[in-house]
């Protein structure tokens, strides 16, 4: 369903990402992890539209959409969460759901029935009348994602929906992104919290500055020493195995 | 837009309509023209910067467009005047255009793009004092010659109801826009731009309509000005006087809300128009007074006077919703 071929991303002399390909199953959910500034958010910025890539290829449903502007992408089938919450402050948590459900209805009784039918899918029914600024942090993740599933997307972008949740949080939330996937949307989600990615992701690439250096199921990357020694430095996956035998 | 969306909009309408029955004294009917007219052009302003949060600093330049353009079609080409105020009102939205074109798609935002209006502002009014095609520093005067086919009226009141009607109408417009996809997206580009793009909204084409829609009201209320005065020059059409009061009527009465300008001009005004009756003969009062208020809104009242009436505690959006 999505393709990205060899994309570069520099800003002036920084190499974000680098030479990056990934390819994401119609119908699957797979995973991008990677250490901190490993360029997982720039590779997400480049599928969404936000940014271009220097060098390098985005497609989407075979079609080659790497110079479209984000609405243009939205209105193609990909959504995206950020991982920085981005509510609307001003305005209720229905009106917020609204703006995405708008995209595919015109009228406003519409896509607020809409709103209001995909808010009480991701828990918010209660929440719905009121304003968005007053939510919490949980109610804002669930938000962003409402908003994002309102677009009534192919493709859905998840940028950390999990951090800053406490774990009774957690598990409330990944059922929902389960059924999420059951129901036909495609997921790409960038996730540190290891559970929900083990859970949920039957693919997972990870990103060490810039460049994938593992592709494959969950419980293989973990394993593969290349990843252990991108997130602990040289030579730990060495030592955990030294570690593991004595223990 | 439901019918109970209009009703609110069709009693002010219908309850101001009968101030001229009882008010006849012309000094008044003169005034309330006058905040009429204000009004107008604040609620042009609101569009682009109350709904769209696209602050703008010289809306002058749809306003001078407007008044010129009535003006000059009807001396210089023999134009009739209702023809002229019409298409005084379509080149406002080309100019509103034009300058949202260069801005927003150079991604000009807040302070910058204020400063871009106000720039295009000034250039239009140093223009217009300087050509001799828009007569100049004399401006240009519009021969007297009353006949309603000639948009000139015997009494004050004629011209009280059509600038009535004409904010009778953008009441209705604005409330449509409230109401509709357009403004669900155009408040979305206030509140949070990239949010609003990664949802599918043309953040682009949206500040692009809102520009227009508010360079065509506040270009009517330039030209119902040229009509209602029969003068203009620069410094009236082009002046910064008229910016600043299309951007302190939506802020005093409320920004981004169907009444605010209305109820900021009157307020405005009215306040004005009151201090200078009480003080009598003291230079510059009334604008002392609008100072004050200003400050006192923008203190106590940051979402304006319609803010203050909604039951307290109770959310901006939300409120919207109910």
């Amino acid at each position: 369903m999505l393709e990205v071929q060899n994309a570069t991303k520099r800003f002036g002399g920084l190499v974000a990402v680098n030479q990056a390909s990934l390819k994401v199953a119609a119908g699957s959910i797979t995973g991008l992890i990677g250490p901190n500034g490993a360029g997982k958010t720039t590779l997400f910025t480049l599928i969404s539209g936000f940014e271009k890539p220097t060098e390098g290829r985005v497609l989407f449903e075979g079609q080659d959409i790497s110079h479209d502007e984000p609405h243009v992408r939205a209105r193609r089938g990909i959504a995206r969460t950020f991982q920085i919450v981005q509510p609307f402050a001003g305005l209720s948590v229905l009106e917020n759901i609204a703006v995405g459900a708008h995209l595919r209805h015109a009228k406003r009784r519409d896509a607020m029935a809409r709103a209001e039918e995909v808010g009480r899918r991701v828990g918010l029914g209660p929440e719905l009348d009121k304003s968005a600024s007053s939510l919490t942090v949980a109610g804002r993740k669930r938000l962003e994602l409402a908003r994002a599933l309102a677009t009534e997307p192919k493709l859905l972008l998840l940028d950390e929906v999990l951090a800053g949740l406490n774990p009774s949080e957690i598990r409330d939330i990944i059922p929902v992104i389960r059924t999420i996937r059951d129901e036909g949307t495609t997921i790409l989600m960038i996730e540190h919290v290891m559970q929900a990615v083990m859970n949920l992701c039957e693919q997972v690439y990870v990103l060490a500055q810039g460049r994938i250096i593992a592709e494959g199921p969950p419980a293989d990357v973990c394993d593969d020493a290349k990843v252990i020694e991108a997130y602990l430095g040289a030579g730990a996956a060495e030592r955990l195995k030294r570690e593991k035998v004595h223990a | 837009m439901t019918f109970r969306d209009i009703v609110p909009i069709a009693v002010v309408i219908a309850l101001l309509a009968f101030v001229p029955a009882f008010v006849t004294a012309n000094t008044v009917l003169n005034f309330l023209v006058f905040t009429l007219i204000i009004a107008l052009a604040a609620q042009g302003w609101n569009i682009l910067g109350g709904f769209g949060g696209q602050f703008s600093f010289g809306h002058a330049a749809f306003f001078g467009t407007g008044a010129y353009a009535a003006a000059l079609l009807q001396v210089r080409f023999g134009m009739n005047p209702w023809v002229a105020f019409v298409i005084g009102a379509v080149a406002g939205a080309a100019v509103g255009w034009m300058i949202g074109y260069l801005s927003f798609r150079s991604g000009l935002r807040g302070s910058y793009f204020a400063l871009v209006t106000l720039a295009f502002a000034e250039v239009l009014r140093i223009l217009a004092n300087a050509a001799t095609f828009t007569g100049g520093a004399a401006g240009v005067l519009i021969k007297l010659d009353v006949r309603p086919d000639n948009f000139q009226f015997e009494s004050r009141g004629a011209f009280f109801w059509i600038a009535l009607a004409l904010v009778g109408a953008v009441l209705v417009l604005t409330r449509w826009i409230e109401r509709s996809r357009f403004g669900a997206q155009l408040v979305a580009v206030r509140e949070n731009e990239a949010a609003a793009k990664a949802l599918g909204v043309d953040t682009l084409r949206v500040k692009l309509g809102a520009i227009t829609a508010s360079g065509a009201v506040t270009a009517a209320a330039g030209g119902l000005y040229a009509q209602y005065f029969l003068y203009v020059d620069a410094n009236i059409a082009y002046g910064t006087w008229i910016s600043v009061e299309a951007i302190l009527a939506p802020i005093v009465g409320g920004l981004g809300t169907v009444f605010g300008p209305l109820v900021g001009a009157v307020a405005l005004h009215g306040l004005g128009e009151i201090t200078k009756l009480a003080a009598g003969s003291v230079p510059g009062i009334d604008l002392m007074v609008f100072g004050g208020l200003l400050v006192a809104a923008v203190a106590f009242a940051p979402q304006g006077i319609l803010g203050l009436l909604r039951r307290p505690g109770q959310s901006k959006g939300a409120a919207r919703h109910a």
